[in-house]
């Protein structure tokens, strides 16, 4: 056997070998399993009006980005990127704003499940109007949303910083 | 409900899936591995191609099919990649026994043998997914397995010793068995029985002294017998390897079971105490120590010692290594080339980076027992998890500690790839309840728990 050919099947056999751990490798990170989190679309009451919704579903980011474009200055300063929880059993937990709705409360399909006796299951919500400013909403809960010192009564823009008290847990929105 | 919300975000567990197919991936892949270094061998050795590969790589893909199907039907949802490492690790001991053959001045050949052993060790492991349905069967048999653990532990003191070490049971007729092997499965299973119901003394009767909880003497009990049983096995078998590998194995399950640092601290001084006390006046002891701190000097034979054969064999292979079939083996003249020693010679033909990926291997090996250990929902299944994966880490740091000159050397063969018909069996059987265990732990969740919507919202009354 030529000389090539053994090194060549010598380096070929170390390689062979990695790429088995390599992808045994990967196979372990695919396998990892807990929790995991999905992005749900438009989902309406009522099939063809889902449909319509549907249809223009593809562009908003791209709407969304031209908007950007356009209020680049206010959207650089004003408008907050991140909800902080800053008190209560969740403390620290972060969510980054996205133009999606926020919706609080115990029922485990809340973005954030607030585990919270004083809570109600579905008992706030949180989304950008259409200038992109956050407005907080309470959901007819039982002990109310309070932002700041006042209690909630219709949906109410939120000041970037502002306490939003739901039972012991405090929200804030923050840049 | 959902008409309110435009865009939302769920946050919820998956159930793993079966990953079946990944597994029949791996598999292939983990046969056409050694198959490759079949040919590698042959076209190194003579110039051509080996006569037995059609029939040896059918053979291997057949073990490994017909282990995969039998996992498919009996066990759906175990880990997808414990069968096709064990399968590559053990077709990769085949291919360097059988290249260890070809060396005329190591003995006779212990290939064909070897691959009888582990179609013994498949159809174990295959008997091992059939017949047991749940681990938790396990759980009655804790005292019975230790009265069997404890028979095979003392059993081979009544057999003649093989190379000054008493680990052998012989049958006549029918060969040598080493039941510390099978020993460390079964005590596995008694110590997580054990400390599963004792785990709550264990843990939190104790004083707080200097940082460390200190346990109660009468729980200090347990610990003291084994370690007792460890010493004389030590003293009256001079298997340093089996007494080790018992002792580790116990403050492992302890320190997971208890959660308390002081049972680490605890072992390492009586073990660090023991190792010393019995080092001094055993003499078999005494000579592997002497090698290990000096393994250039001479051995008593006026030849090198065993430990500074070994270095030099890796040396010679470097980095890349000198090829398959093309090192230099058949100068190590020790006692052990094929079992104890398989790795000096898997370090100088595929060295350093293949023997790194080769102890990747078992790594990853035991990181997937730890992971079904972290994902079974019975403490039983936990500590038995655990205490499976921990004897197979401690088994594989030992020899490799031992033939890299870590520490001194023990005579135990390195799972699945030394030559040893009781260690294949075993380790194939120790993989069967681990793939059991694992497969219990990722099936999908019965019913989820009612749904915490439905508690009633307390109501603030200032």
């Amino acid at each position: 056997m030529s000389e090539l050919t053994l090194t060549v099947m010598r380096l070929g056999f170390l390689a062979v070998l990695w790429l088995f751990v390599i992808v045994a490798v990967q196979v372990i990170r695919s396998d990892l399993f807990g929790t995991r989190v999905t992005q749900r679309g438009a989902a309406r009451r009522g099939g063809p009006d889902a449909r319509t919704q549907r249809q223009p579903a593809a562009p908003p980011p791209q709407q969304r980005r031209q908007e950007g474009g356009r209020g680049n200055n206010r959207q650089r300063r004003g408008a907050p990127t991140k909800l902080v929880v800053s008190e209560g059993t969740l403390t620290g937990t972060t969510v980054a704003l996205q133009g999606q709705t926020i919706s609080l409360g115990r029922a485990h399909d809340s973005t954030i499940v607030l585990d919270d006796d004083y809570a109600s299951s579905r008992h706030a919500r949180i989304y950008p109007d259409r200038d992109g400013q956050w407005i907080v909403e309470d959901l007819g809960s039982t002990n109310g949303t309070y932002l700041d010192r006042n209690r909630l009564t219709t949906p109410t823009p939120v000041p970037l910083g502002a306490p939003i008290r739901i039972g012991k847990t405090v929200i804030e929105l923050r840049k | 409900m959902s008409s309110t919300t435009t865009n939302t975000t769920t946050i919820g567990t998956i159930g793993a899936p079966s990953r079946r197919n990944t597994e029949l991936a791996m598999l292939v892949f983990a046969v056409l591995v050694p198959v490759f270094a079949y040919v590698n061998v042959g076209l190194a050795k003579d110039g051509s191609v080996p006569a037995g590969v059609l029939g040896y790589s059918l053979g291997l893909g057949l073990l490994a099919g017909i282990a995969h199907l039998v996992v498919r039907k009996w066990a759906p949802y175990a880990d997808p990649l414990m069968l096709p490492i064990a399968t590559l690790l053990n077709g990769m001991g085949l291919i360097f026994i059988w290249r260890l053959d070809q060396e005329p001045s190591l003995g006779k050949a212990m290939a064909p043998n070897q691959l009888m052993w582990s179609t013994f060790g498949v159809a174990l492991f295959l008997a091992i997914l059939i017949f047991l349905k749940d681990h938790r069967v396990l759980q009655r048999y804790t005292y019975i397995s230790m009265v069997v653990a404890l028979v095979l532990l003392v059993a081979p003191v009544f057999f003649p010793g093989v190379n000054g070490a008493k680990i052998w049971i012989t049958i006549p007729g029918l060969g040598s068995l080493q039941p510390g092997e099978f020993a460390k499965i079964i005590i596995a299973i008694f110590f997580a029985g054990y400390l599963m119901v004792k785990r709550d003394a264990l843990a939190l009767a104790s004083r707080r002294f200097m940082g460390l909880y200190l346990p109660r003497g009468r729980d200090l009990g347990p610990i003291l017998v084994i370690w007792a049983l460890s010493l004389m096995i030590l003293v009256f078998e001079t298997d340093l390897g089996t007494s080790l590998l018992f002792f580790g194995l116990f403050v492992v399950m302890l320190y997971v079971a208890t959660e308390r640092t002081s049972w680490i601290v605890f072992g390492l001084l009586l073990s660090g105490g023991g190792a010393v006390a019995v080092a001094t006046f055993e003499s078999h002891v005494q000579t592997r120590v002497d090698n290990w701190l000096n393994p250039l000097a001479l051995a008593s034979n006026g030849g090198v010692t065993e430990t500074a054969q070994a270095m030099y064999s890796f040396g010679s292979g470097g980095i890349l290594g000198s090829g398959l079939g093309q090192g230099y083996s058949r100068l190590i003249l020790g006692i052990a080339p094929k079992s104890d020693y398989i790795l000096a010679t898997v370090g100088e033909e595929i060295g350093l980076a293949g023997l790194m990926a080769m102890l990747l291997l078992y790594g990853l090996l035991i990181e997937r027992g730890l992971r079904t250990a972290l994902a079974a929902r019975d403490p039983f299944g936990k500590l038995l998890a655990v205490g499976l994966t921990g004897a197979f880490a401690l088994q594989v740091f030992v020899v490799a500690g031992g033939v890299t000159g870590l520490i001194p050397l023990t005579g135990m063969t390195m799972p699945f790839l030394a030559q040893g018909g009781s260690s294949v069996i075993a380790n194939w059987a120790l993989v069967a309840i681990l793939l059991r265990i694992s497969d219990t732990a990722r099936r999908p969740a019965p019913a989820p728990a009612p749904s915490t919507d439905a508690e009633m919202t307390q109501v603030v009354r200032p």
